[in-house]
C-alpha cells in the first residue's frame, strides 16, 4: 500500500470546520472573566512623549487599570530582539535600536503602542483609550529610505540611521568582468512597499493562573514557541517553562505573524502583573498601522555580456527600509534571502552585492511571502530582460545560454549557495509551449488591429526554502537552529497522532503531512492526526516560514514514521519468534520473509502498550518516535513563470491576459493543494506588479491605511492560471519535496513588469503598474515615435 | 463604534419627529456610508433613525413617462426591476454596478444621494438624466440639489420620498473605478434628448457636475469628432495617490467619447 497517497489530491481534512465556521480563532476561545485591552497609539510617526496623565482613563466607567511605556520601563521588560545578527564589510555589528514593548520617551513610528488600557468590555476599553492623554512633541519624520542616511539622526547609537553596510561576493572580479564587457545593461529599480493583509487580523488572549504561576497565550502566530522562547529569554515576562503558547487556528500569515509584536508580549505581561485574562483582536487599521511591512527597496544593478550574449558579471547596490526597529528576522531579508540569490538560474561568474539597511519612521519591515527572494528575482529578471532587449536577442534563448545546465549539478554560485539540483531547461520548455510562446507575435498584430498594445513577458525564477542548514544558518548570524521537530505517536488501536513543529496557518498540514505519514505507515489518512501549534503539547518548534514545512517538518515525520517502523520490526521479530532481520515492512503489515506469518500494524501497536507478550528487557514498552531533523542544504524550487497583457492606451489599464507558471517543487504529496498555494502566490505576486502599494506621505502618516487605498487583488483582476509542474525531487531530504508557499509571489512579478514594458516599446516603470503611470509610459512612447 | 439608540420610523412625520426630538439625530437608509464611518468613531450620532420600515419608500413605479423610484429601493431592486430596465437601461445598469453584491443588497438610492459623497454613481444619474429629487415637503430639481462635497439643499430634517426620472431617448453610464474602491475615479452619464445632450461627471471633483463645453459641442454636433479640440480644465479636478486631476480629466474625455460611440452604434 505504500506509495498509494503521495501525489493524490486528497480533499483537505480541516476544510470542512473552516468552511461550517467550526474553526477556532483566538478571538472565538472564551474564557471566563475575561477582560479586553485596547492600545492607545501614536498619531505621529516621530515624536518625544513630555508625559501621560491616565486619570480620566482610569476613571471611565469599567476601566480596571491602564499601563503605559513608563510601567514597561519600572519592570525592566527587556526589548524586542532581532534574532539575526548582520555584520558589515568593516566588520562591525549591524546596530539595533532598542524596540520596547510600549514606547516611554520617543515613538518612532505611527500606530506605536504607547500606553493599553484594559477594561470590562471592549467598548469600554475603547471609550477609555481616548481618555489617555499622552503629551507628544512632534519631531521631523524621516521617511524616504532612499535618502534615510543624510537625514536627521533617529537613534543616537546609529549613526546616518546605517543598520548595517553588507556585502557579498567578489568585487574585483565583478569590476574586471564588467571592464572587459561587450554590453553592459543598467538598471533602477524600486521594489514596492507591501501591506502584508492576513484574513485572520493579529490577536491575543492572555490568561494567567495564580495557583501554578503559568501564563496561557493563545495568540495569531506562525511559531508559538519562538514566541515563548523570545517573551521569557528576551522580554523577560515569564520563565520558559511558565507560559505557554497555542496558536490555535490562524487565518492566514504571509510572514507577518512570525515576528514577536509589541501588543501580544504586553498582554501576556499585563495577564501576570495583573492577574487577569485579556484578550484584544486587532482592528483593520490596527493590521495596516503594526502589521510588519514587506519589500520596500532601492537598487541599483549592472550586467556585463560578453558579445554573445554570455553573462559575465553582474553588481548590485541596494537600499533596503528597515522602518523605525528591527522586527524579529527583518535583518536577515535583505542579506542572506536576497544577496545570495542574485546567480538565479544562471552561471554568472562574479556576483558583488551591497545592501545599506536604514531606519526610517515607519512601521518596521520584515518577511513577506519570499522575503528578500522577491527582490532579489525582480531585479534579476527585470535587468537579464532589458540585456535581451538591448542586444536584440530572444530573452528566451538568452536565458538559454546561461542557465546552469542538467549535468552541472551541484552547482557552487559565487553568492554562497550551492545549488543540489533543477533542471531549467525543462520549466522553460514547458512553460514556453503551455504559452504559445512562437505565435506571440501574431497575437501582438491582431491586438494592434484592435488599438490594443500587447506585450509578454518571462522570468525564470529560483528560490532558497527548507530553511535551514541550522550550522549555515548559524554561520551567517541566525540565533537560532532552524531543524524542525516531529513525532510520531502510534496509538495503542494502531491510529496515529503527528505532532509538528510546523504550524499550519492555511497550507493544509492537516492534510499534507497525514498523507505523508499514513502513506508511509500504509493507514487510511482518517487514522493520522496532526497536532500542531502549542507549546504544551510539543517539545519544540520553529514553525512555518520560508517554503520549509513540507522540507524540514515533513522530513522530520518521515525520519519518525521510519523510526516507529523499525521499532515495530522488532517487536514483530519477538511476537513470531523470529530475528529481526527476517521482518519486512510491507505497510501496513510485518511480515516474516519466507514464511506465510505476519503481524498487522494494529496488532503491533496493541503489543506495545499492553505489553502482555514483549521483550521487555530489550525494549522500551509504547511505540511513539521523535526526530529532529536538521536539513543538509537549503532547497531550490525553481520554474519560469509567462504573463501576456494587453494595455488600453487611452486609458492605461493593464489586462493579464495569459499567466502560465511552470514550477519544480521536487516531490510533491498532493497536488491541489500545491496547485492552490501557487495561485496564492501568483494573486501576491501579481498585486504586488499592478495593484499593491504601501504609501507614507512626507510626515509618516500612512496614505493607505486602509482598502479604500490600499489595492488588495480581487478574483476579477486575473485571468484563469495555467500552472504546470516538472520534478526534479530534492536530492538531500528524505521527502524530496523543495516547498511551494511562496514561488508565486517571487516568480510573477518580473513575468508581469517584463510583459508591460515590452508592451511599451521598453519604457521602464516601476511597480505597481498602475493605470496613471502606464498612460504616461505610453504617452512618452507615442511621442518618441513622431518625434 | 460610540454608543447610540436606534429607532424603526413607521412612517415620515415620525421619523421628522424623532429627528427633531434628538441631539445629535442622523437617518439611515442602508447605512453603507455611515455604518463604516461610525465604527472608525468619525461620526457619532445619539440617535439613528431607521427608514427601512416605512411601507412603500421602496416602491418603483411609473406615471406619464415618469419613472418614480422610491428612495429606499435598493440598488439590488433598481438593476433587477423590469420597469427601470425599459425606462432606462443606463439606470439600470448603474445600479448593478455600484459597490459588490452585499452593498448593493442594503444600499439604496435615497441614502446615496442625500449622502452625495463625490464618488458616488447615482449622483451622475440624477444630474444626466435631468431627474427630480421629491421629499417629504417639496420637489427638488438635480441642479439644485448637489451643493458641495457631501453637500445637498436638504434640510436637516429632510427626507428624500421618491426620486422621478423622465424619459429620455438614450442614455449611457460608463466608470472607470478606482482599482481599490472600486468607486468612481470617474463615471460620465452621456443622455440624448431631442437632441439636446448632458454630460454629467462624477468622481472627478468634489461634486457631481455638468460639462458644459462638451454637451454644448455634442449638441450642435453628436460625433467624436466634434469634441477632439474640446477640453475638461482639470484646476478643479480632483488628486490624489491613485489619479492625478490631469489623468482624471483625460480619462473625461475618453469615456465622454466611449459614450458617443456606444450611443452612436
Amino acid at each position: 500500500m505504500s506509495g498509494s497517497l503521495i501525489g493524490k489530491s486528497v480533499l483537505r481534512k480541516e476544510d470542512h470546520r473552516f468552511v461550517t465556521g467550526k474553526g477556532r480563532y483566538t478571538d472565538d476561545v472564551q474564557l471566563v472573566g475575561v477582560t479586553y485591552a485596547t492600545f492607545v497609539r501614536s498619531p505621529y510617526a516621530r515624536a518625544d512623549i513630555k508625559s501621560f496623565d491616565i486619570s480620566a482613563a482610569l476613571a471611565a466607567p469599567g476601566v480596571i487599570t491602564v499601563l503605559t511605556g513608563e510601567d514597561v520601563t519600572k519592570d525592566g521588560l527587556g526589548g524586542l530582539p532581532c534574532g539575526w545578527m548582520i555584520h558589515s564589510k568593516d566588520g562591525s555589528e549591524m546596530r539595533q535600536p532598542h524596540h520596547p514593548v510600549l514606547a516611554a520617551d520617543r515613538v518612532n513610528y505611527l500606530g506605536e503602542p504607547v500606553a493599553l488600557v484594559i477594561a470590562e468590555s471592549q467598548l469600554e476599553a475603547k471609550n477609555a483609550a481616548e481618555m489617555v492623554m499622552v503629551d507628544f512633541e512632534p519631531l521631523t519624520a524621516v521617511v524616504n529610505p532612499a535618502t534615510a542616511s543624510q537625514a536627521d539622526t533617529l537613534y543616537e547609537a546609529v549613526p546616518n540611521n546605517l543598520c548595517y553596510e553588507w556585502e557579498l561576493g567578489d568585487e574585483a572580479a565583478t569590476d574586471e568582468g564588467l571592464a572587459n564587457a561587450a554590453h553592459v545593461t543598467t538598471l533602477q529599480l524600486t521594489n514596492n512597499r507591501l501591506i502584508p493583509n492576513a484574513i485572520e487580523p493579529r490577536a491575543a488572549l492572555a490568561e494567567y493562573n495564580s495557583g501554578t504561576d503559568e501564563i496561557i497565550l493563545h495568540t495569531t502566530s506562525q511559531n508559538p514557541h519562538l514566541a515563548r522562547l523570545i517573551m521569557t529569554a528576551f522580554v523577560q515576562i515569564a520563565p520558559e517553562h511558565k507560559l505557554r503558547v497555542i496558536a490555535p487556528d490562524v487565518g492566514g500569515g504571509f510572514g507577518s505573524k512570525i515576528f514577536i509584536y509589541s501588543e501580544e508580549t504586553a498582554l501576556a505581561w499585563a495577564a501576570k502583573k495583573l492577574g487577569l485574562t485579556i484578550k484584544w483582536t486587532a482592528e483593520r487599521s490596527e493590521s495596516f498601522l503594526t502589521d510588519a511591512h514587506g519589500r520596500d527597496h532601492v537598487s541599483e544593478a549592472k550586467l556585463a555580456l560578453s558579445a554573445d550574449g554570455e553573462f559575465l558579471a553582474l553588481k548590485v547596490k541596494t537600499i533596503a527600509n528597515m522602518g523605525a526597529y528591527l522586527s524579529t528576522f527583518a535583518s536577515a531579508v535583505p542579506t542572506y534571502l536576497y544577496g545570495t540569490l542574485l546567480a538565479g538560474q544562471y552561471r554568472t561568474p562574479a556576483i558583488y552585492v551591497e545592501v545599506d539597511s536604514v531606519f526610517t519612521n515607519t512601521a518596521p519591515v520584515d518577511a513577506y511571502r519570499g522575503a528578500g527572494r522577491p527582490e532579489a528575482t525582480y531585479l534579476l529578471e527585470r535587468i537579464v530582460e532589458k540585456a535581451a532587449a538591448e542586444m536584440g536577442l530572444d530573452p528566451a534563448e538568452l536565458r538559454r545560454r546561461n542557465f546552469i545546465s542538467r549535468d552541472q549539478f551541484p552547482y557552487q554560485t559565487p553568492v554562497a549557495l550551492e545549488y543540489d539540483t533543477g533542471d531549467y531547461e525543462a520549466s522553460l520548455h514547458k512553460a514556453l509551449e503551455m504559452a504559445d510562446y512562437d505565435t506571440f507575435s501574431a497575437r501582438q498584430t491582431e491586438a494592434a488591429a484592435r488599438g490594443k498594445l500587447r506585450g509578454i513577458g518571462l522570468s525564470c525564477y529560483i528560490e532558497a526554502c527548507g530553511l535551514a542548514p541550522s550550522q549555515v544558518a548559524g554561520a551567517l548570524g541566525a540565533g537560532v537552529g532552524l531543524w524542525e521537530s516531529g513525532e510520531v505517536r502510534v496509538n495503542p488501536t494502531g491510529s496515529v497522532t503527528v505532532l509538528t513543529g510546523s504550524h499550519s496557518h492555511g497550507q493544509g498540514h492537516e492534510t499534507t503531512f497525514a498523507q505523508l505519514v499514513a502513506d508511509r505507515l500504509g493507514l487510511p489518512i482518517e487514522d493520522v492526526e496532526v497536532v500542531h501549534g502549542d507549546t504544551g503539547k510539543l517539545d519544540f518548534g520553529l514553525g512555518t516560514y520560508g517554503s520549509r514545512s513540507l522540507a524540514v517538518g515533513g522530513s522530520a515525520l518521515s525520519v519518525a514514521a521510519d523510526k516507529v517502523v523499525e521499532k515495530g520490526r522488532k517487536i514483530a521479530a519477538h511476537l513470531l519468534r523470529t530475528d529481526v532481520d527476517n521482518i519486512d515492512f510491507e505497510a501496513p503489515v510485518f511480515k516474516m520473509i519466507d514464511s506465510n506469518e505476519s503481524k498487522t500494524f494494529q496488532e503491533i501497536a496493541f503489543a506495545a502498550y499492553v505489553n502482555h507478550d514483549y521483550p521487555s528487557d530489550e525494549l522500551e514498552p509504547g511505540l511513539a518516535e521523535k526526530a529532529f531533523y536538521d536539513p543538509l542544504n537549503f532547497t531550490y524550487p525553481a520554474g519560469s513563470h509567462i504573463c501576456e497583457v494587453e494595455i488600453d492606451p487611452d486609458t492605461g489599464v493593464v489586462e493579464i491576459i495569459q499567466f502560465v507558471a511552470v514550477d519544480d517543487f521536487g516531490t510533491i504529496i498532493n497536488p491541489m493543494i500545491v496547485e492552490g498555494q501557487v495561485h496564492g502566490g501568483l494573486a501576491q505576486g501579481i498585486g504586488q506588479a499592478l495593484l499593491e502599494q504601501a504609501v507614507y506621505d512626507d510626515t509618516g502618516q500612512l496614505i493607505t491605511g486602509s482598502y479604500m487605498d490600499y489595492c488588495m487583488p480581487r478574483a476579477d483582476n486575473f485571468p484563469d492560471f495555467k500552472v504546470g509542474m516538472t520534478c526534479t525531487p530534492c536530492t538531500h531530504n528524505p521527502v524530496g519535496a523543495k516547498g511551494c508557499g511562496e514561488a508565486g509571489a517571487i516568480g510573477s512579478p518580473p513575468a508581469v513588469m517584463n510583459a508591460v514594458i515590452h508592451a511599451l516599446g521598453g519604457i521602464e516603470i516601476d511597480m505597481p503598474a498602475t493605470s496613471e503611470k502606464v498612460w504616461r509610459a505610453v504617452q512618452t512612447m507615442q511621442s518618441m515615435k513622431t518625434a | 463604534m460610540y454608543q447610540f439608540k436606534i429607532h424603526n420610523a413607521d412612517n415620515l412625520s415620525t421619523a421628522v419627529d424623532l429627528f427633531n426630538a434628538s441631539d445629535e439625530p442622523v437617518y439611515i437608509a442602508g447605512g453603507h456610508t455611515l455604518i463604516p464611518t461610525m465604527k472608525q468613531r468619525l461620526s457619532a450620532p445619539s440617535d439613528v433613525i431607521d427608514l427601512a420600515k416605512i411601507p412603500g419608500l421602496d416602491a418603483i413605479t411609473q406615471a406619464d413617462d415618469v419613472l418614480q423610484i422610491g428612495a429606499m429601493a435598493t440598488h439590488a431592486k433598481v438593476t433587477a426591476s423590469s420597469l427601470v430596465q425599459e425606462h432606462c437601461a443606463a439606470l439600470a445598469s448603474l445600479a448593478g454596478g455600484i459597490g459588490d453584491r452585499q452593498v448593493r443588497n442594503r444600499g439604496t438610492i435615497g441614502g446615496s444621494l442625500a449622502n452625495n459623497d463625490p464618488a458616488a454613481d447615482y449622483p451622475a444619474a440624477v444630474l444626466g438624466l435631468n431627474a427630480e429629487i421629491v421629499t417629504d415637503r417639496r420637489t427638488i430639481t438635480a441642479e439644485a440639489f448637489f451643493k458641495a462635497m457631501f453637500e445637498t439643499a436638504l434640510e436637516p430634517d429632510e427626507i428624500i420620498q421618491a426620486v422621478h426620472f423622465p424619459q429620455v431617448e438614450q442614455a449611457v453610464y460608463l466608470k472607470f473605478p478606482n482599482p481599490a474602491s472600486r468607486y468612481a475615479m470617474v463615471g460620465v452619464m452621456l443622455t440624448r434628448t431631442a437632441g439636446e445632450v448632458r454630460v454629467a461627471i462624477t468622481g472627478a471633483a468634489a461634486s457631481v457636475f455638468r460639462a458644459a463645453a462638451f454637451e454644448e459641442a455634442l449638441t450642435s454636433d453628436f460625433r467624436i469628432s466634434a469634441i477632439d479640440a474640446v477640453t475638461l480644465s482639470a484646476e478643479t479636478l480632483n488628486a490624489d495617490m491613485h489619479a492625478s486631476a490631469e489623468y482624471r480629466a483625460h480619462l473625461c474625455k475618453v469615456l465622454i467619447k466611449r459614450g458617443v460611440e456606444a450611443l452612436s452604434a
